[in-house]
């Protein structure tokens, strides 16, 4: 078996693949998301509850793509569990960096998520991985701007 | 006729087409190349590659220009091609023979000129579930600008146009139908010239997407009595950026043209300009000369095997595949499970596995095929789908090569613990 193969498919990510966390319907919603791959038809759909501190309580993705779309997603949903919506932004950009090869100097320890660093090697395969991701910060960017809509507001003469 | 006459004791040498083919001594990950996406782009011959080169070795110029000896080479080489076409399709008029950069140029150049210039609003087009998004989207789009009305030719379960309505979606509303001869996905080879009769009857016309059809079954416009026929090179071993918009002359004649430049022109001032004669009216800016010269040789090429013969070919093949593919635990073919008006586009699914894993591990033993909704995502909803793994056949593929195919989905399942 090719070596580069069983670096993309890792032990980790077909155990996540074949037993996606976070597959529990919610019973609150906060935040929803749709995500799209135009170029291959993937779908997934991302809903999550957060608490009065902005904390994720729970989340909620269902992904019909391939093992990297589902497993990413699935990492996904249990890394942020418990996370702030401001951890949640800054390890997204982190992932979506990683996974582009721009920057993968992630100095903490981000358990199963590191895996994912296996997908480099198949360019064609980045945006698989990044489906979920990039659907989380569309997510988490709309609960933000509707709930601050102070951010929409014309700037003042102080700050032009 | 457009194919050399089929001697009954025609022995089809695959191994000999294969050692014209290059690119198939490569080695994919350690493993002998078994190419098996030709339904997207084909392999080229040495012979096209080597006309290639002579090309720009020798009579590389601009074409219908210049009045020099390489100008008038070049121009001459352009223009056999189209004479070559125009007997290839079934022996039509060079005027009705237009050079595109493809299939999706061809079937636009339609949409804008024809379109524009006959579909109002309330108007039909009339199209099928099968559709690639090149014989899709253009129509839709035109639709819109029209405030005209799509309607579509359902598809049965067994991937087949499903007739039963046809006089009821055809009707004296309709202006155009728009129908692939040969679907990019499921294979089925549509009964057009049917088709043709009832459009023509209505007082429509009919265009045939010919970009799956072309490469692999004789061609004969006339006895379909389509009204255009559109087609890409580089699906039949020639280069990519060409293509071919065969029309009726009677109704290219009425078009307006497609794009402005030179070439179409005929007298130019800044108040009056006057188009050229068909072809060139649609043949603006210098086209991709070197690859509609090097379609001649792949054209030849194809016929010196006789288009019957890869068609009775590719039919045994095809059911071969269909066969090996139907004995793996948990596969199922999209599109019909029989030859019968079928081509080699062999699209299946696994009821574990994605498509793009599928297409990932196959490329590791070497297998090339082709994942995704193949532009084509309105028929993937029909099937009820969002992708499929596509394996589709060509003159230089073999038993072998399907068995390499099945080979590599046994592992693969093995791989991802799906006995």
């Amino acid at each position: 078996m090719s070596e580069n193969l069983d670096d993309m498919y890792r032990e980790i990510i077909l155990d996540h693949y074949k037993a996606p966390r976070g597959k529990k319907p919610l019973d609150k919603i906060d935040i929803a998301s749709d995500g799209h791959n135009p170029s291959c038809g993937d779908e997934l759909t991302m809903e999550l509850k957060v608490d009065k501190q902005n904390n994720v309580q729970d989340v909620h993705v269902n992904c019909k793509g391939c093992a990297i779309s589902v497993a990413s997603g699935s990492m996904l949903a249990e890394y942020i569990k418990g996370k702030s919506l401001d951890e949640v932004k800054k390890i997204s950009e982190q992932i979506k960096k990683m996974l582009k090869g721009e920057d993968s100097e992630i100095t903490e320890d981000i358990g199963d998520l590191d895996s994912l660093k296996g997908v480099r090697q198949f360019p064609v395969r980045i945006k698989c991985a990044l489906l979920a991701w990039v659907t989380l910060i569309e997510g988490v960017d709309k609960f933000e701007h509707s709930k601050k809509p102070e951010s929409f507001t014309v700037p003042t003469e102080d700050e032009e | 006729m457009n194919t050399k006459t089929t001697k009954n004791d025609f022995v089809f040498d695959v191994q000999k087409i294969k050692n014209d083919f290059p690119i198939l001594q490569r080695e994919i990950n350690g493993h002998r190349l078994v190419y098996l996406d030709s339904g997207a782009s084909t392999q080229k011959p040495i012979a096209v590659i080597n006309a290639h080169a002579d090309y720009y070795n020798r009579i590389n110029s601009n074409i219908h220009r210049g009045l020099h000896t390489l100008a008038e080479e070049a121009t001459s080489a352009y223009e056999k091609t189209r004479s070559h076409v125009a007997k290839f399709i079934g022996g039509v008029k060079t005027s009705e023979v237009i050079f595109t950069s493809g299939t999706t140029e061809s079937i636009n150049l339609v949409a804008y000129t024809w379109g524009e210039a006959n579909i109002s609003e309330g108007d039909e087009i009339v199209l099928t579930d099968m559709e690639h998004h090149a014989n899709l989207v253009p129509w839709v789009m035109l639709a819109k600008r029209k405030n005209a009305i799509i309607k579509r030719i359902p598809i049965t379960d067994d991937g087949r146009l499903d007739l039963t309505d046809i006089d009821t979606i055809i009707t004296e509303k309709t202006k155009i139908v728009s129908v692939t001869h040969m679907s990019n996905v499921l294979g089925t080879v549509n009964p057009v010239k049917e088709i043709a009769q009832v459009a023509h009857q209505h007082g429509a016309v009919i265009l045939a997407d010919g970009a799956q059809s072309a490469p692999h079954i004789p061609i004969d416009v006339l006895d379909m009595d389509v009204d255009f026929f559109a087609f890409s090179a580089h699906k039949m071993l020639g280069a990519t950026g060409v293509g071919v918009l065969y029309g009726k002359e009677y109704i290219l004649d009425k078009m307006p043209p497609f794009n402005m430049g030179g070439e179409m022109i005929s007298e130019v001032s800044f108040d009056r300009i006057t188009w050229a004669e068909l072809p060139h009216k649609f043949e603006a800016g210098t086209p991709n000369i070197a690859g509609v010269v090097t379609f001649d040789t792949a054209l030849t090429y194809l016929e010196n095997i006789g288009m019957d013969n890869i068609h009775a070919y590719e039919t045994k093949l095809t059911a071969y595949a269909i066969d090996k593919l139907t004995q793996i635990n948990g596969l199922k073919i999209q599109g019909p499970n029989n030859t019968l008006n079928r081509g080699g586009a062999v699209s299946f699914t696994d009821k574990d596995l994605h498509p793009h894993d599928i297409s990932t591990f196959l490329d590791s033993k070497g297998v090339a095929i082709r994942a995704g909704h193949h532009c084509a995502q309105t028929l993937m909803k029909r099937m009820g789908t969002i992708a499929t793994a596509r394996a589709s056949l060509y003159i230089y593929n073999d038993e072998a090569d399907i068995d390499a195919l099945h080979d590599a989905l046994i592992a693969m399942r093995r791989y991802f613990g799906h006995e």
